[in-house]
């Protein structure tokens, strides 16, 4: 009790002398904070300005005459909504094959000592640090080949491939943190392990198979490179490439609508890490709360 | 019993088939056909003849993949190395003093650059360094008439662009184990009336190298692979003077045809991956040990 006393009072002294110095070191932390802050916004300007502007070219001005007109000119079926429907077929699809290879790998890996275990996983994570945009020029020669070309569910394959890796380490760390005596305690009842695995298993790590799809999903969504490459019809290609539909034939590019249409190709993403980064906020504290 | 134990790892089979069949393959493929004279189209695409180390030997007589392998090597070091983790570290270390707003605010900022897609940030940074764009409209403002910048200048858009869009990844790397380092300690260090920069030098940093060891592998083998940012800025130009070895392999494969040659830029690339991936996953295994 006197000790804690103490510490109390030593605490307040030591804030009250360290205090105005304290403070400056605050305000001059806010500053540069904020300098650094106004940089990173500085390129996205141009975006929001441009996109309610008519007349937008290159310069970031505040619009003479806003107006919805870019808006409402790129809302249209083939302009927007056919790409924004293969983004998310290729995307959903990419995080599907993810989810499933990547819950069924993990089992055996998370359950079961194995020799095979270890190599196993330092294999995997070695995947996930192949460069992707290295191995376009083979995997294009490769579905020649095979002739993938042009194939919505191959192109699908192959994007789920290059984030399997990281998709296999997150889950196994997942499926790692659901204790082993439930599953032991339904095994006694005579459970399959096909059973305790849909209904013991994936029911708690749920919220960890959701930040894995969401995961997969932002990255698919994002990818320019994979898509431009191997979808070569213009009625199979993501929102990520159907962009350059803006570059005129002859050099003319509409700024506005280019803008407009990169908003609203934009705003799925944002919304989805904002769901994930909260959603991870709440899962440390559930662990911290099991922890105390 | 071991027909029982090799049952068990069934699950395992989808997953290593997908990775066989997209990744090793094509990477296999990627060193074959560097031996080879495989072309786009025409005779050698449907025929392709053994033309043994020539790709290779082209390589280095060629003005192009020597300049493309320092380009890249400039890249990675100013915009990865440099510029997103001594940022992102300052960021970081900036946030554990201000007010709780403004770190806030400002992370949203840095996370909005690294969550949009790439084509998107691509196309922001192209307008931002455009002639007319909003940086020379800023320096415009302070009396000074800037540069047209993606001529002029390619590589240094490029690697401001680069750090703009990738800091936040450090950021969140540092942060947290920002989070992670005990405050006793370096209240400890402040009684004893150690100064700012020797708390950080001495203490901080020591206590968080296994983080800037990681991210440092991270971000490098993120940069190594960048495409679309410098394909959109500058196309790899004016001449060569942005070509990275990402860049130059789809000029080569694409542009050229010469899938033989592009292969060989691959493998090139592949095998630099490969060896900053050994390293990256030796580290994370004497942490864990």
């Amino acid at each position: 009790m006197i000790g804690s006393g103490l510490r109390a009072r030593f605490r307040t002294e030591s804030s009250t002398t360290g205090g105005s110095s304290r403070s400056t070191a605050r305000l001059g932390a806010d500053i540069a904070l904020a300098v650094i802050g106004v940089c990173f916004v500085a390129p996205l300007l141009w975006l929001l300005l441009a996109s309610v502007d008519p007349q937008a070219g290159y310069q970031t001005k505040v619009p003479a005459a806003p107006s919805t007109e870019n808006f409402r000119a790129v809302m249209t079926p083939e302009l927007l909504f056919q790409p924004l429907a293969n983004s998310f077929l290729l995307s959903a699809g990419t995080a599907v094959v993810n989810v499933l290879a990547a819950v069924l790998a993990a089992y055996p890996l998370s359950r079961y000592q194995s020799r095979f275990n270890k190599p196993f996983m330092y294999t995997v994570l070695f995947g996930t640090s192949l460069p992707v945009t290295a191995i376009m020029v083979p995997v294009y020669g490769l579905f020649v080949q095979l002739q993938f070309l042009d194939s919505m569910a191959a192109t699908i394959f192959f994007m789920a491939t290059t984030t399997l890796p990281m998709a296999i380490w997150m889950t196994k760390n997942f499926m790692d943190s659901v204790p082993l005596e439930l599953e032991e305690a339904a095994w006694v009842d005579g459970a399959s392990t096909l059973a305790t695995l849909r209904s013991i298993v994936l029911p708690l790590m749920r919220q960890g198979l959701g930040v894995v799809f969401i995961f997969v999903f932002i990255q698919a969504w994002g990818n320019f490179f994979v898509p431009f490459i191997l979808l070569l019809s213009t009625g199979k290609q993501p929102a990520a490439v159907s962009i350059f539909s803006f570059f005129g034939q002859h050099g003319a590019i509409a700024y506005g609508q280019l803008a407009a249409f990169s908003i609203l190709y934009s705003v799925p993403v944002l919304v989805l890490y904002a769901l994930v980064s909260r959603g991870m906020g709440n899962s440390f504290a559930l662990s911290g709360a099991m922890k105390g | 019993m071991r027909i029982r134990r090799f049952l068990r790892l069934l699950p395992v089979v989808p997953s290593v088939l997908l990775l066989l069949v997209f990744l090793m393959a094509p990477v296999a493929w990627s060193f074959y056909a560097s031996f080879t004279d495989a072309a786009l189209s025409g005779k050698a695409a449907r025929d392709p003849q053994w033309v043994g180390a020539d790709n290779y030997v082209r390589m280095f007589s060629d003005d192009s993949f020597p300049l493309a392998a320092w380009l890249t090597v400039v890249f990675v070091a100013a915009s990865a190395v440099l510029g997103q983790n001594v940022l992102g570290l300052l960021i970081a270390l900036l946030m554990t003093r201000s007010r709780r707003a403004v770190a806030s605010w400002v992370g949203t900022a840095v996370v909005a650059a690294w969550v949009l897609p790439e084509i998107v940030a691509a196309f922001a940074a192209y307008a931002y360094f455009n002639r007319d764009g909003t940086l020379n409209q800023v320096l415009g403002a302070f009396g000074s008439a800037g540069p047209d910048w993606l001529y002029s200048f390619p590589l240094v858009a490029i690697v401001l662009a680069n750090t703009w869009r990738g800091t936040a990844f450090s950021m969140l790397v540092y942060r947290a184990a920002l989070a992670d380092v005990p405050r006793d300690v370096t209240e400890a260090a402040l009684m004893d009336g150690a100064r700012g920069w020797q708390r950080l030098a001495f203490i901080t940093l020591p206590l968080i190298r296994s983080s800037i060891a990681t991210n440092l592998m991270l971000i490098t083998l993120q940069t190594l692979a960048v495409f679309t940012l410098i394909w959109v800025m500058t196309a790899g130009g004016p001449a060569n003077a942005s070509t990275t070895l990402p860049v130059l392999a789809y000029q080569e494969a694409f542009k050229f045809g010469d899938i033989g040659y592009g292969t060989a830029v691959a493998s090139v690339l592949i095998l630099l991956g490969m060896v900053f991936g050994a390293v990256y996953v030796r580290l994370l295994r004497e942490q864990k040990s």
